[in-house]
C-alpha cells in the first residue's frame, strides 16, 4: 500500500508550511514578546526594547482592570453558556418532536442568526436595547416593568450582551443537539412509554444520558468560544459603562492596538489561552469521568 | 474537472500577487487622512489645489474620531501611513516621540504663506515639542458653553454666568424650574473634555517633574474634580454617556438640559439641526472659571507630514494651501471650524458670527495640555476615574490617589528613558 | 393518536420562538426603509410610514458601500478557492497517504484548534508589515491559506473513500496527483461544497483581522466599513440599518440556498460519523 516516499509530502507541505509560518510562528513570537516590554517607544526605536521576563505577567496580574475584565468574561461564560445550551436544547427538542410541522422552515429561521455578521447585528441590538426608543423596553413597559437602562447601567450591560450572544449562537448548538437527538433509537422511548413513564421521566432517563457525549462537546465548544468574547463589546458598548463589558480579549485589544503595549497585550493573550485550556480540560475530565468517552 | 488543481494554484498565485491596483505612473498620488467630517469638505476644496498642481491627485480618507488614534498608530506600526494627515494637536507629542513626523520649522521659515506670528500663541505652542515644530495648526477648538437663552433668562439671569459660583446658582435655578426629569447641564460621562477644561483653569499643573509624575492630588485638580462631581450629585447633570442619548440636539431643544459644553463644530450643527423657532433661543459663552471667565483647552487639529512620506514637498504645498488665509476662511464657511490664524477671523462672515465671539475670547486664554506622548491615555484614565466617582460612588480622595498611581505607572517608561538620557 | 392540543403547543412554541429570533432581522430591514430620524420616536415604530430608498442611496453614493462589498466578495472568493486547494490536498493526505509521522503531525494540527486566533495576531501583524502586505488584499488572504479546521473536516470525510479504488489506480500506474484530481476530488464533492461555504462565510464575516490589517478605506471589507460608519454616524440609525442589511444579505442568501450542505458539514466536523 505504498504511495511513494515523497509524493505525500507534496500534498501536506503547502498547508503545513502555511500553518507553520502564519500560525505557529506568530504564536511563538507572541510568547517571546510577552517577555519583553515592547511598546510605543520600542516601536520607534528597537534599542528601547528590554527583556523583562515575567514582569509583564506580574504587572497584568496586579492590574485591577485585568481582574475586572476576567470577572466580566467569567460572568459571561458562567451565565451565557448554560443559557445558550438550554436554549439550544429546548429548540432542538421542539424541532425533534414528531408533532412539529414545517421543520425545515423553522430550523432555517432559528439558525439564521448564526450566519449573520456580528458587527451588523450588534448595531440592531444596540438599538433594540435603547432606553427610550428601544423595542425591548417598550415590551417590558407593556408587561408592567420599569424601563431598564440596558447599555448604560453597569448591572444590566453584561446581561444585554449575554442576551445578544445567546440569540446569535444558539442555532449552532441546536443543530448539533438535534443530530444527537435523532440518533437516539426510538425503541427506547417506546419501551419507556409502555412501562408508563411520563414525558419528563423519559427526558431525564433516556434523552439526557444518551445526549451526554454531545452535550459535553457542545459545552466545550461554547465555553472555548465564549472565552473569546470581543466583537460584541467592541461594537455595542466599547467597554462601557464603567468598564463592565470589557472582556479579556477587549482589554488585550486595547493594550495591543490602542496603546501598543505589546508586551502586556501578548501576556494577556497567553493568560487567557492558559485559562481556556484549563477550563476545557476540566470539562473534559468531568465529562469522561461519569461515562464513556467524548465525541 | 482534471485541470482544477493547476487552475486553483494559478488563481492562488494571482490573488496573492495582485493586491494593489497599478496606478498610472505619470500621476502622483498624495494620500491625505482626515478625521471626521472635515474630509467631506476637504474634497470640495481640492479641485483648486489639483488645478494648480497638474499631475497630482489627492486621495482623501476619512477616519472616525473614536478610531483615529489607534488607526494612526497601527498605520505607523504597519508602515502604512499617508503622506499628510490631520492630527489632533494633543497627539503631536506622541507621534513626535515615535519619530513619525517631519520637522517643519525650516519649511515655515522659507514659506511666503505661513507666518507663525499670525497664529494664536497657545495653539502654535502645542505643535512645538522640545524646540522642534512638528505641525501647522489648521483649525482650533476649545470647548465652551452652548446654552438655552430662554431657560437661563427664566432662571433670573440676564447674562450667562461668568464664574463657578454664578454658574452653580444659575444651574440650581434652572433645575428648580425644570423639575425632576430634566437637568441643567449635559456632561457626557465618556468625554473627558469638560473636566479637562475645568482642570486647566487651575494654576496647579496637571503633571509634575517634567511630565513624569501625576499631580492630580494637588488642590487645583481636586477643586476641579469636586466641582464636576458636585454637578452630578446635586442632580444638575444626568449620569449618562454620549451613547445613551439618542440625539443631543433634539434633547437640547426639548429642554433636557440648558448647558452643553462642546466645540465650534456645533455652531453649524445647531443651526442646521434645531428647528427655526429654536434659533433665537440659544447662544454661546466662554467657560466660567473659578473666579471669573476661565481658560479652556487649546485644542484643534494640525496638519502634519509624515517622515515616511515620499512626497514631502508636495505634502507641504498641500499644507500651505490649507493654511492660506482665504483657504482658512473658505474652510470655516464650509465646516464652521474656527481658523487657527488670527487674520482669517477678519473675514466678514466670521466677524459677524455672533456665536463665534465667545470662542475668539476664550482662544486667547487657551492653555495646552501636558506634552507627553502618554497624554491621551492619561486623559482617558482621568475620565474613567471621574466616572467611578460619579456612577461607582468611589470617594474622591481614594480616586485621586489611585489616579496619581495609575498616571505614575503609565509614565514609568518615560521616566526611565529620561533618566537614561540625562545620565549619558 | 391525534393529540391536537400537544401538536398546537409544540408548533405554537416553535412559531413563537422563530418569530422572536427572526424579529431583529425583520425590524432591521424595516428601519432601513424609514426616513432619517423616524426610528428615534416613542413608541418605536415597526413599519416605515413612507418607505424610502434614501438610506440605500446614501450608502452607495456617499459612503461607498459598493466598493466595500466588492472587497468582501473578492476576499471571500479568493480565500475560499485558495484555502480549498491547501486544505483538500492536506486533508486527503492525512486520510489516505502513508508517510512518516502522519499521526503525530495530525495531532499537532488538531492542537492548533485549541489556540485562539487572537494570540498570534500582533506578531502576525508585524510579520505582514515585513512582507509589505499590510493594507493589501494579501494581508487578509495569507493568514487564511490553510486552516486546522478545514484539514480536519476533509480528513474526516476522506477516510470514507474506499481504499480499493485508490489501490486499483496505483496498480494501473497512475501518479498520486493524478489519482487525487481524477478519482478523489469528485468523491469529495460534498465536503468541497461544505468547506467552501464555511470559508466564504467565515471570511465575509471576519471582523477583527481586517480591522487591524487594512488601514486604507479603499480596501476595507463591509463589516469593517459599517463598524467605522457606526462610529462616525452615531445618530443616523436608519443609515446604519441599511448598512447592516446590505452586509448580511449576501451571506444569508448563500446560507438559504446551500443550508443543507452547511449543516451537514457542521455535523461532520462535530459529531463523528
Amino acid at each position: 500500500m505504498s504511495s511513494g516516499r515523497y509524493a505525500p509530502w507534496t500534498f501536506v507541505a503547502p498547508a503545513l508550511l502555511a500553518l507553520g509560518a502564519f500560525f505557529l510562528l506568530p504564536v511563538l513570537a507572541a510568547l517571546a514578546l510577552s517577555f519583553t516590554d515592547f511598546d510605543l517607544y520600542a516601536l520607534a526605536d528597537t534599542k528601547n526594547l528590554r527583556v523583562v521576563w515575567f514582569d509583564n505577567y506580574v504587572e497584568v496580574l496586579r492590574t485591577p482592570l485585568f481582574w475586572k475584565s476576567l470577572l466580566n468574561t467569567l460572568y459571561f461564560v458562567a451565565v451565557g453558556v448554560p443559557l445558550s445550551i438550554a436554549a439550544s436544547l429546548g429548540a432542538a427538542l421542539l424541532l425533534n418532536s414528531p408533532l412539529a410541522r414545517l421543520k425545515g422552515v423553522f430550523r432555517t429561521a432559528l439558525f439564521a442568526p448564526v450566519v449573520t455578521t456580528v458587527v451588523a447585528v450588534a448595531l440592531i441590538w444596540r438599538y433594540l436595547f435603547h432606553t427610550r426608543y428601544g423595542l425591548i423596553n417598550y415590551v417590558l413597559a407593556h408587561l408592567g416593568f420599569a424601563p431598564i437602562d440596558w447599555l448604560g447601567d453597569p448591572h444590566w450591560s453584561m446581561p444585554a450582551i449575554i442576551v445578544f450572544a445567546v440569540w446569535k449562537n444558539f442555532g449552532y448548538n441546536m443543530v448539533i443537539l438535534l443530530a444527537g437527538l435523532q440518533a437516539i433509537p426510538l425503541e427506547l422511548y417506546e419501551a419507556a412509554r409502555i412501562d408508563g413513564a411520563s414525558a419528563w421521566r423519559q427526558f431525564r432517563h433516556i434523552t439526557l444520558p444518551s445526549l451526554k457525549p454531545v452535550l459535553l462537546l457542545v459545552a466545550i465548544i461554547t465555553v472555548a468560544g465564549y472565552f473569546q468574547l470581543f466583537a460584541e463589546p467592541y461594537v455595542m458598548t466599547r467597554g462601557d459603562p464603567l468598564q463592565s463589558t470589557v472582556s479579556v480579549l477587549y482589554y488585550m485589544f486595547q493594550q495591543g492596538f490602542e496603546w501598543w503595549n505589546l508586551g502586556r497585550a501578548t501576556a494577556i493573550a497567553f493568560l487567557l489561552f492558559a485559562l481556556t485550556l484549563l477550563v476545557t480540560r476540566a470539562l473534559l475530565r468531568a465529562g469522561s469521568r461519569d461515562g464513556e468517552g467524548s465525541a | 474537472m482534471s485541470a482544477i488543481a493547476p487552475r486553483l494554484y494559478a488563481i492562488a498565485l494571482l490573488a496573492l500577487v495582485g493586491g494593489c491596483a497599478q496606478r498610472d505612473a505619470a500621476v502622483i498620488t498624495l494620500k491625505f487622512w482626515t478625521i471626521g467630517r472635515e474630509g467631506e469638505v476637504v474634497q470640495q476644496m481640492l479641485p483648486e489645489f489639483e488645478r494648480a498642481h497638474p499631475g497630482v491627485r489627492v486621495v482623501v480618507q476619512q477616519i472616525p474620531l473614536t478610531a483615529a488614534h489607534e488607526k494612526l498608530l497601527t498605520a505607523f506600526a504597519g508602515d502604512a501611513l499617508p503622506d499628510v494627515a490631520q492630527i489632533g494637536n494633543t497627539w503631536i507629542p506622541e507621534f513626535a516621540a515615535l519619530h513619525a513626523l517631519e520637522p517643519l520649522q525650516a519649511r515655515v521659515d522659507a514659506s511666503h504663506v505661513i507666518a507663525s506670528a499670525d497664529y494664536f500663541p497657545g495653539i502654535w505652542d502645542t505643535n512645538v515639542i522640545e524646540g522642534q515644530l512638528y505641525g501647522v495648526p489648521w483649525y482650533v477648538d476649545t470647548r465652551l458653553l452652548f446654552y438655552r437663552t430662554d431657560l437661563v433668562a427664566a432662571a433670573g439671569f440676564a447674562q450667562p454666568p461668568q464664574s463657578w459660583d454664578e454658574w452653580r446658582r444659575c444651574m440650581a435655578a434652572i433645575k428648580r424650574n425644570a423639575g425632576p426629569d430634566k437637568y441643567a447641564v449635559f456632561l457626557p460621562l465618556n468625554e473627558f473634555e469638560p473636566l479637562l477644561g475645568l482642570a486647566l483653569q487651575q494654576s496647579d499643573p496637571l503633571l509634575a517633574d517634567n511630565g513624569t509624575r501625576g499631580n492630580f492630588e494637588s488642590p487645583g485638580f481636586r477643586r476641579a474634580l469636586a466641582f464636576y462631581v458636585e454637578m452630578f450629585r446635586s442632580g444638575l447633570a444626568p449620569p449618562m454617556s454620549n451613547t445613551q442619548i439618542s440625539n443631543v440636539w433634539d434633547e437640547f431643544a426639548h429642554g433636557l438640559f440648558a448647558f452643553y459644553i462642546t466645540g465650534p463644530w456645533n455652531i453649524g450643527e445647531f443651526k442646521r439641526r434645531l428647528a427655526p423657532d429654536m434659533q433665537d433661543k440659544w447662544n454661546t459663552a466662554p467657560l466660567p472659571g473659578p473666579d471669573g471667565p476661565g481658560a479652556g483647552a487649546a485644542g484643534g487639529s494640525s496638519l502634519a507630514i509624515f517622515h515616511s512620506s515620499t512626497n514631502k514637498q508636495l505634502a507641504w504645498e498641500l499644507a500651505e494651501f490649507f493654511s492660506a488665509v482665504p483657504a482658512q476662511q473658505r474652510f470655516y464657511a464650509l465646516t464652521g471650524d474656527l481658523p487657527a490664524r488670527r487674520s482669517a477671523w477678519d473675514d466678514p462672515q466670521l466677524a459677524q458670527e455672533g456665536y463665534a465671539r465667545a470662542f475668539r475670547e476664550q482662544l486667547e486664554r487657551a492653555k495646552p495640555t501636558p506634552k507627553v506622548p502618554e497624554w491621551e491615555r492619561i486623559a482617558q484614565e482621568m475620565q474613567l476615574m471621574a466616572d467611578r466617582v460619579i456612577r461607582g460612588n468611589m470617594p474622591i480622595d481614594a480616586a485621586l490617589r489611585e489616579f496619581d498611581a495609575t498616571t505614575d505607572a503609565v509614565l514609568a517608561k518615560r521616566r526611565a528613558l529620561l533618566a537614561r538620557s540625562t545620565m549619558r | 393518536m391525534k393529540r391536537p392540543l400537544a401538536t398546537f403547543a409544540v408548533n405554537g412554541a416553535l412559531l413563537l420562538v422563530a418569530l422572536v429570533v427572526v424579529f431583529p432581522l425583520a425590524w432591521m430591514t424595516s428601519v432601513s426603509f424609514m426616513q432619517p430620524g423616524e426610528a428615534s420616536a416613542f413608541p418605536p415604530p415597526l413599519l416605515p410610514a413612507h418607505a424610502t430608498f434614501a438610506n440605500y442611496r446614501e450608502l452607495f453614493e456617499h459612503a461607498g458601500m459598493g466598493r466595500y462589498l466588492f472587497n468582501s466578495l473578492f476576499l471571500a472568493v479568493a480565500v475560499t478557492l485558495i484555502s480549498l486547494a491547501f486544505n483538500l490536498s492536506a486533508g486527503y493526505a492525512f486520510a489516505k497517504l502513508e508517510f512518516r509521522g502522519r499521526e503525530r503531525l495530525f495531532q499537532a494540527v488538531l492542537g492548533a484548534l485549541l489556540i485562539p486566533a487572537q494570540v498570534g495576531m500582533i506578531p502576525l501583524f508585524l510579520m505582514m508589515k515585513w512582507l509589505h502586505l499590510v493594507n493589501t488584499y494579501g494581508g487578509v488572504i495569507v493568514p487564511c491559506l490553510a486552516t486546522a479546521f478545514g484539514i480536519f473536516l476533509v480528513r474526516q470525510y476522506a477516510r470514507s473513500i474506499p481504499n480499493d479504488l485508490i489501490e486499483a489506480a496505483r496498480i494501473d500506474g497512475a501518479g498520486e496527483w493524478h489519482i487525487f484530481v481524477r478519482i478523489v476530488l469528485p468523491l469529495l464533492k460534498p465536503v468541497i461544497v461544505t468547506l467552501a461555504i464555511f470559508s466564504f462565510l467565515a471570511t465575509w464575516n471576519d471582523f477583527m483581522w481586517p480591522l487591524i490589517v487594512l488601514s486604507d478605506q479603499d480596501w476595507m471589507t463591509a463589516p469593517v466599513a459599517i463598524a467605522a460608519l457606526s462610529r462616525e454616524h452615531v445618530q443616523d440609525n436608519e443609515l446604519m440599518m441599511a448598512g447592516s442589511v446590505v452586509t448580511i444579505l449576501p451571506v444569508l442568501l448563500l446560507f438559504l440556498v446551500l443550508q443543507r450542505h452547511y449543516i451537514q458539514g457542521l455535523l461532520l466536523g462535530s459529531v463523528k460519523g
